[in-house]
């Protein structure tokens, strides 16, 4: 009746997964708790779980991200206490089957549930306002991608309850994850989440590529996109490249874990450093999915707060361009150990190094747009600066690791780890914090508090230092990364400090959190009345913050690059009081009907149960032949609406 | 910045040089653009099975190999009812435009039944090597194909309800508007399976019943 579910599947002997699941669920029912009793559930179904406007869709996938941010940080510092705790014969607190799961759960959720909806969040917000238009391609897709990023997230951590997670790490490599090794519901878990959270990333990308490639204000030609939607194109268009192979690796080893096949087994003429290589054709430009857009962020940021044009916009699309090709080539520097022979290493090596050549235009055109600047130092720029640092040093021991006689050496050391957290944080994690920051009072109205924006900057910068460059020594030392103990003494100091690190961090998200607290508290002394808090450049400040559902009332009509910054200093922009009336899409409960039966889908097929599989799929079928059978109503907003709410907030903030 | 330092640092307004300035496109064009990206993701799906069965494809685990099991007849035959229902797709979507409906309706039930004989022999292909002992769990090489093939069987599967389902639509509503776009989205799937079909066709059936 209920496949491989029992009691025993719930971890009742295991404290520290019962008190987090405790926490989990206390948490879930104290929130619906208060929802039912402030009578919210009208307003946060009407305006929020059904709405297919871009800009509350970007903030559900911020929100989820922050969230699990939280979550996988508290993955990461189990980690390095435990780390700081095994040396010699102390044996450490987390059992070795435990701490597995656990960088298991970090790698896997902060990719995939922590950085991609963060990263899609802010393209969904800020990308239709940039181009000056009023949505995405397709809002109702919009809302089904961000609802399936969410199904994938509740399941992984779902297992957190009810079953176990994969102990496979990040990528669960064969014959590790194969049924013979894996007997377990770990790693169906991880498959299922992952193929359903993977195709809502497949459907943003198609949306998103689409939006930015046939939907643009009148006048924006390609070469006076800002650089923020040229990243946000090319990322999208690599989730739309790689994205697929990575449903395709899943499904395959799926089906060997499922059906019995031989793709990746040890037996039957399974290869499994096939399953290596394709994960990782999807894997390298994953990097640069979640890279790019940060790249974008930085460009946004450093251009508004020097008070000038961005330096090289032209090099800066290109290298853009560049890495978006280039990091479809270089796969196989995840492992040069293969043996692929030392011509093909060498190949892969060189195109590794490359890319180093468009990331170092893009430094220099960051460096030489901040020369003889006006630079404000807002939070946003100091992230800017922060990453500048950061990401050199990170990009430094990448070309170390690109060069394959040295690979050999450091290959799955600790060395590596903190190569890539050095630039994934320095990278994604600092321009999404700066996104944050930047966007926020254009999604709120209202500002974030700035004191604790720069405590929340400096303890993430010392942080990171503290807690990865120690790796970086004890990695060239010998240290090996998943490992959950080491005899050797003399490693233990800088695990101590990279400990120190992580809780310096942890202050970091501490500050963040307050901050948005505190904000939110003191809304009414930091409302931005202007639409323009930061004396930006792009069409996003053109418009009230928040904005309207429909963005403009009027779409902008760009005349140069900066479009909004020119349309200042000359003056023109919104001169007119008549307005023609527009149609709107209407709300759609498709996007969390979808994801409900996908999470009942993905969970029954992990525990077998399969009349439970057969009645989500029939549920799933409903929901497409309704979406399939719909009449396009639009919702008509009338030209007088139009300019009363305009002339509202133009009377209440913009002067003159 | 002062407003006249601002000024003189600005850039004359650019000419508009290319049709890449005109503004947010009709719905058809977003609709069927947006619709070609995702069948260009299709086809990066497709690739990686190709991919796998070019390695897989010496796999045999001592079971039977791609020489012994297929025969070119019934792939030839699959391929012309296949690229025969694409040409009655594009029929059908002519005739809609004219606005001729029987016409639109018989090419819609042309283009079904070859759909439908494209998949029932590919089924049949499927039982026998499975009678065979030579199904999806005997090797590497198995596996690969199995898949591979099956995947553009469950596409043309999904092919052959969706045409049902607008055909009962376009009966319902009428040739609206969006129901066209639907069928336009439809028509584009369709060629697509084909396209695959042609490399399927080469590398599976021609390269390996050699």
């Amino acid at each position: 009746m209920l496949g491989k579910l029992t009691w025993q599947a719930i971890p009742w002997h295991e404290p520290p997964a019962m008190a987090a699941s405790a926490f989990i669920i206390l948490g879930i029912l104290g929130i619906l708790i208060l929802i039912t009793r402030k009578g919210w559930w009208g307003y946060l179904w009407n305006e929020w779980l059904t709405s297919v406007d871009h800009k509350r869709i970007g903030v559900m996938y911020v929100l989820l991200a922050l969230v699990l941010l939280v979550r996988g940080f508290s993955d990461a510092i189990m980690m390095r206490t435990q780390l700081a705790m095994a040396a010699g014969n102390a044996p450490g607190y987390l059992p070795p089957e435990h701490y597995d799961q656990i960088f298991t759960a970090h790698g896997t959720i902060m990719i995939f549930f922590m950085a991609m909806p963060f990263v899609i969040g802010l393209m969904n917000f800020v990308v239709p306002l940039q181009l000056g238009v009023r949505d995405v391609a397709f809002p109702v897709l919009n809302s089904v991608s961000f609802w399936l990023t969410a199904a994938g997230a509740l399941l992984v951590n779902v297992s957190l309850v009810v079953g176990e997670f994969a102990r496979t790490g990040g990528l669960s490599y064969p014959p590790l994850s194969e049924l013979a090794f894996s007997p377990g519901v770990g790693v169906d878990y991880y498959l299922w989440a992952l193929q359903i959270s993977g195709l809502g990333t497949l459907l943003a990308g198609i949306n998103m590529v689409t939006t930015i490639l046939k939907l643009r204000a009148p006048g924006m030609t390609y070469m006076r996109m800002p650089v923020f939607v040229w990243t946000a194109l090319c990322s999208s268009m690599m989730i739309v490249a790689a994205f697929p192979i990575l449903t395709a690796t899943f499904g395959m080893l799926l089906l060997d874990r499922y059906a019995g096949m031989h793709f990746f087994t040890t037996d039957g003429g399974g290869n499994f450093m096939m399953y290596v290589n394709l994960i990782w054709a999807w894997g390298h430009p994953e990097v640069y999915i979640l890279a790019l857009p940060g790249f974008g962020i930085f460009s946004e940021v450093i251009a508004t707060f020097s008070g000038k044009q961005l330096f090289g916009y032209r090099s800066m699309v290109l290298a853009t361009l560049a890495i978006c090709v280039l990091s479809n080539m270089v796969w196989l520097h995840h492992f040069f150990t293969m043996g692929a022979g030392a011509d093909v290493n060498a190949v892969f090596g060189i195109m590794s190094m490359i890319i180093a050549i468009p990331t170092g235009v893009k430094l220099f055109n960051w460096l030489f747009t901040m020369f003889r600047g006006r630079i404000r130092f807002e939070v946003p720029v100091l992230w800017t600066i922060g990453f500048m640092v950061t990401f050199v040093l990170g990009g430094l021991t990448g070309v170390l690791l690109a060069v394959p006689p040295a690979d050999f050496q450091l290959h799955n050391s600790l060395f590596l780890v903190a190569h890539f957290h050095n630039v994934i944080i320095g990278a994604v994690l600092f321009g999404l914090m700066a996104g944050y920051y930047y966007w926020f009072p254009k999604a709120f109205g209202f500002t974030l508090h700035r004191g604790l924006g720069v405590v929340s900057f400096w303890c993430w910068f010392i942080g990171f230092y503290l807690a990865f460059f120690p790796l970086y020594a004890v990695g060239l030392l010998g240290a090996t990364r998943r490992m959950q103990h080491y005899a050797d003494l003399s490693w233990q100091p800088y695990m101590i400090v990279a400990e120190v690190g992580a809780v310096v961090i942890m202050c970091g998200i501490i500050a963040t959190i307050l901050q948005l607290v505190i904000s939110i508290r003191t809304r009414e002394s930091r409302r931005d009345l202007t639409g323009d808090p930061w004396e930006g450049r792009t069409l996003e400040w053109a418009t009230a913050s928040p904005p309207p559902a429909y963005n403009f009332a009027r779409l902008p009509t760009v005349e140069s690059l900066d479009a909004f910054w020119v349309m200042k200093q000359r003056h023109t922009g919104n001169t007119s009081n008549v307005y023609p009336a527009i149609e709107m899409p209407r709300n759609s409960a498709n996007g969390f009907l979808t994801a409900f039966f996908a999470v009942v889908i993905g969970f029954s097929l992990v525990w077998h149960i399969w009349w439970l599989v057969v009645l989500g799929l029939a549920g799933a079928a409903v929901i497409l032949v309704s979406f399939g059978w719909r009449e396009r109503v639009p919702v008509e907003v009338s030209g007088e609406q139009l300019a009363a709410d305009e002339a509202a907030w133009r009377g209440a903030g913009v002067p003159g | 910045m002062s407003a006249e330092a601002g000024l003189a640092a600005l850039p004359a307004a650019e000419p508009l040089r290319s049709r890449s300035g005109a503004g947010p496109a009709p719905v058809r064009i977003v609709v069927g653009y947006g619709f070609w990206i995702f069948l260009l993701s299709d086809i990066i799906l497709f690739s990686a099975l190709f991919a796998t069965y070019a390695v897989q494809q010496g796999q045999t685990a001592g079971g039977p190999s791609a020489h012994q099991l297929f025969g070119l007849r019934n792939a030839g035959i699959e391929t012309l009812a296949l690229l025969f229902s694409s040409y009655t797709c594009g029929l059908a979507i002519v005739a809609m435009e004219q606005r001729r409906m029987s016409a639109f309706y018989l090419c819609f039930a042309l283009t079904f039944v070859l759909g439908a004989t494209f998949l029932g022999l590919e089924l049949t292909e499927f039982a026998g090597f499975v009678a065979r002992g030579a199904g999806p769990t005997r090797s590497g090489f198995l596996s690969a194909f199995f898949s591979l093939v099956g995947l553009h069987g469950a596409h043309v599967t999904v092919g052959l309800l969706w045409l049902i389902f607008l055909v009962a639509q376009t009966a319902y509503r009428g040739p609206l508007d969006y129901v066209r776009r639907r069928l336009l989205c439809f028509s584009l799937f369709w060629h697509a399976l084909d396209i695959i079909w042609v490399g399927l066709l080469t590398m599976v059936y021609l390269m390996g019943a050699r």
